[in-house]
């Protein structure tokens, strides 16, 4: 059996009195998209905050791509090939579409120390850069504030973000929250195009995303995982049902 | 604290040939022609008021790098004007004049105390930065006050200006005019360089959101203290030239007064536009000087003007030129 | 250096910290509920004095002057909340720091013009003149007692308010969660007056209990304003508790500090040297120790929205 890519271990998080994740156990294994499904509250998005190294878990291990990075800072994480998208949209409004994914390439392309040269013109970020704006579809969109796109378009230029970082795991916080049907449709599709290029955890509430898109499901509920397996192992599984799907699936 | 970062800049499409090239251009020619342009008998007022605009106007450029680009409030910002200035003073009292040998030293100074200061400063967020900068420019502030063999409260008189490579040539104000100039241009241009390389846009991105920029994998640390300790130093270079200008070094070049004046020359302005800081310090100082041959009392009309600006010209005077042209376009 | 004037500066600096309190207790609650940097605060606690001593004046009477002083600060401080301050509580930190600024600019120049520049004083009421016997040895002056013994009945009584009634109990929800407040229906916006209005009485009734035994001058806010802000930064925004700690600890350091730095370090060195370097530490003590607080803890010592 293959190492995993991302390997966490009885994680333990407290807010106060409530227990976020509880005994938390999670594999990734290498190639997979993996999605996390739960009841709003259960801790998904701390998990992901946990994983990407935003918030300090109160305890257990979180083990990627061979080093424990439990405890280590984000952008450490970063460079060592993780990469994230935000639940409630992340990108820097203020910098164009192009600036946004370039900088990402920058962030993986040699020292940003550098105090001369204009970074806007330099093409071995914007050629990298605008070959991730292809993937996702936002190509002409390139000059346009990214505070002005559309929830739909800030969800893609996310996606093109972290396929800039050429990332050895992607992290997908619920990618769908807030899209309409069409463009929801076209996430899927261009997941879809991604899938096998690098390992994914997915956290999505969308249920016809999560059955189209994904190798392996783990069900979180009340900060612990109740189930993981194949996605028809998953839907069957009274457990889940009861707790989760019964309402969710109609 | 959630809205510790200054409003972000409404995104500037492209910005226009006018605001990026010919604004400054214009800018600095009115600086080099001034002095030629005013009336014989007020040429040596019009030098002094302009020379004093310039020293300030790279101060505060120097402070927008950190205000209007990095989203760093810094209330502790007169302190390396202050330190800069005193190296120049000492050295003086110890009969050292030599800019060769003062102008590093001043340098050296400022950016010695901004890395340091900056190390401490920027593991804090929000208003925590900046009651602790304020902090560390009240501690330099006491330290000169208590230097009593260099003035102490009442401050240290300079025998003279420094000498350039030995020779007294900045005891000509013409001279020293075109000299300040040239050291402004030159912030000028380094920021500007600055704000557009890799590094400025690493700046810029962890202004507007840190957390991202920290999963893309920036150690904005690092980044944020680089770009305070250059903003320091360059507030050192302008301590140096105001201790030549003015022939004299006093702690009250550091007060917290000081370091809120040149906040507000760089919001009056408009922040995060380099050209900004200068429009903002000469109209600061401008008007602080028309106001006060008004009425002494002339903080009693300033205070409440600051408090409209705030309230509704919140883009500063370059702002407020970009929203007119912006509503003579729609006709 | 004896205890005599060991415990004199002690109970000093507890005044000092009391006073602090009074003051910086206004300003957390400000920032904490309303993340509101209001650096007029300071003006207010100035305008509390000339008040004083104006309506002494009037009145001939220390208790006139203190009824009537402390109306006119709060009907001050509630026509700048309503005029200024509201329309920038949903701005960001640095313009409401600005904007204060020009308050300050504009009062501190304002009293000058109504009362001159020079230093007014208004004496300490008969009832309270004088010096107690403390111990053998050892006379302390009453007023400071009484400005100590208000200080703390006030600490008290807010205690009480914040933790006991219903007002105090939004008020620290909303230092928590001022968002979460205004969702759950509660009227923010009155909330805010009353929380602005209470904390301008306090910095106003600082300033008329000073106003015996300091100068009242134009100014005068300024350098007790950066002080409070020590104290809320150290204590944590949006704690009474925190304010009041760090508020005695303050005030106990600073005047501990001035008065016995030279001679703490002529321990180290030579007796000039103990005399230049000793005031200039004395100084900087307090923000020595807010850096070392803030290194270990970055929210403060009691930071009201957790850590």
């Amino acid at each position: 059996m293959a190492e995993p890519v991302l390997s966490v271990r009885a994680l333990r998080k407290s807010f106060g009195g409530l227990r976020v994740s509880d005994d938390l156990d999670v594999d990734i294994m290498p190639g997979e998209l993996h999605a996390v499904i739960g009841p709003n509250g259960a801790g998904k998005t701390t998990l992901i905050n946990q994983i990407s190294g935003l918030l300090a878990p109160d305890g257990g291990r979180i083990v990627f791509a061979g080093h424990d990075i439990t405890g280590v800072p984000a952008h450490v994480r970063a460079r060592l090939g993780l990469a994230r998208s935000f639940q409630i949209t992340s990108v820097l409004p203020g910098f164009t579409v192009l600036e946004n994914v370039a900088v990402a390439v920058q962030a993986r392309s040699g020292s940003s120390f550098r105090l001369f040269g204009r970074a806007a013109d330099e093409p071995e970020l914007n050629r990298p850069a605008r070959a991730a704006l292809d993937e996702v579809g936002l190509v002409d969109r390139e000059h346009v504030p990214a505070g002005h796109l559309s929830h739909g378009e800030k969800r893609a230029l996310e996606l093109a973000i972290a396929l800039a970082l050429e990332p050895k795991l992607l992290l997908l916080d619920e990618p769908m929250a807030g899209t309409g049907r069409e463009e929801s449709e076209r996430l899927v599709a261009a997941l879809q195009r991604l899938k096998g290029r690098f390992p994914m955890l997915l956290v999505e509430h969308d249920m016809t995303a999560v059955f189209a898109l994904a190798d392996r499901i783990s069900v979180l509920i009340y900060g612990r995982i109740l189930a993981s397996g194949a996605p028809a192992e998953v839907r069957a599984d009274q457990r889940v049902v009861a707790a989760y799907l019964g309402d969710e699936m109609e | 604290m959630a809205n510790a970062a200054p409003a972000a800049l409404a995104p500037a499409p492209a910005r226009s040939f006018y605001a990026g090239r010919v604004l400054p251009a214009l800018l600095f020619a009115a600086f080099a022609l001034a002095p030629l342009a005013a009336a014989a008998g007020a040429e040596s007022y019009v030098l002094a008021m302009l020379t004093r605009v310039m020293v300030f106007a790279i101060a505060a450029i120097a402070l927008d790098l950190l205000v209007g680009y990095g989203a760093l409030v810094s209330f502790g910002h007169a302190a390396f004007i202050g330190l800069g200035a005193y190296a120049v003073g000492i050295l003086s009292a110890h009969g050292v004049g030599e800019a060769l040998l003062a102008l590093p030293l001043a340098l050296a100074a400022a950016a010695v105390f901004a890395f340091a200061t900056g190390a401490v400063c920027l593991r804090t967020r929000g208003v925590y930065f900046i009651m602790i900068t304020l902090a560390f420019g009240q501690m330099a502030y006491f330290t000169a006050s208590s230097l009593a063999p260099y003035g102490g409260d009442d401050g240290l008189t300079i025998a003279a200006r420094n000498t350039l490579f030995g020779m007294p040539l900045l005891r000509s104000n013409r001279f020293f005019y075109y000299f300040v100039l040239a050291w402004l241009l030159a912030s000028y241009l380094f920021c500007r360089a600055l704000v557009h390389s890799r590094f400025g846009r690493v700046l810029r991105g962890a202004r507007e959101n840190r957390g991202r920029m920290a999963t893309l994998g920036f150690d904005v640390y690092r980044f944020q203290l680089a770009a305070y300790t250059i903003a320091g130093t360059i507030g050192g270079l302008s301590g140096f030239l105001l201790a030549n200008a003015t022939e004299f070094v006093s702690p009250a070049y550091m007060s917290w007064q000081r370091s809120g004046e040149l906040i507000v020359m760089v919001l009056l302005g408009g922040m995060g536009s380099l050209h900004g800081a200068i429009i903002g310090t000469a109209a600061y100082l401008l008007l602080e000087e028309w106001l006060a041959g008004i009425t002494e009392h002339w903080k009693v009309i300033f205070g409440p003007l600051l408090v409209l600006i705030v309230l509704f010209a919140r883009g500063g005077l370059v702002g407020a030129a970009a929203e007119l042209k912006r509503r003579l376009a729609r006709g | 250096m004896s205890t005599t004037l060991f415990v004199v500066q002690v109970l000093n600096g507890l005044q000092l910290g009391i006073l602090l309190f009074l003051i910086a207790s206004g300003l957390t609650l400000v920032f904490g509920v309303m993340d509101f940097i209001n650096l007029a605060h300071g003006v207010q606690y100035m305008l509390g004095a000339y008040l004083a001593v104006a309506f002494y004046a009037l009145t001939g009477t220390f208790f006139g002057a203190l009824v009537l002083a402390l109306a006119a600060a709060l009907a001050f401080g509630l026509v700048l909340e309503f005029a200024v301050l509201r329309h920038l509580y949903d701005r960001d930190h640095l313009d409401q720091v600005i904007a204060t600024f020009g308050i300050i600019l504009f009062l501190n120049q304002g009293v000058k013009l109504l009362w001159g520049a020079a230093p007014l004083n208004m004496p300490i009421p008969e009832l309270f003149s004088g010096s107690v016997r403390l111990t053998e040895g050892l006379l302390y002056p009453v007023w400071r007692l009484v400005i100590i013994g208000s200080g703390l009945a006030i600490a008290a009584l807010l205690y009480v308010l914040v933790s006991y009634t219903r007002i105090g109990m939004l008020v620290r929800a909303g230092a928590t969660n001022a968002a979460m407040v205004a969702a759950l229906g509660v009227n923010i916006r009155r909330l805010f007056m009353i929380v602005f209005g209470f904390g301008a009485m306090l910095a106003g009734f600082a300033g008329i209990m000073i106003a015996p035994i300091l100068s009242v001058e134009p100014g005068m806010g300024d350098t007790i304003l950066i002080l409070a802000f020590v104290v809320i930064v150290i204590g944590g925004i949006g704690s009474i508790r925190g304010a009041f700690v760090a508020a005695l600890l303050i005030g106990l350091v600073d005047t501990l500090g001035r008065s016995f730095s030279v001679d703490v370090l002529r321990l180290f060195m030579g007796p000039s040297q103990a005399r230049t370097v000793g005031p200039a530490i004395a100084s900087m003590l307090i923000y020595l120790l807010m850096a070392l607080v803030l290194f270990f803890r970055p929210a403060g010592l009691f930071p009201a929205k957790g850590r």
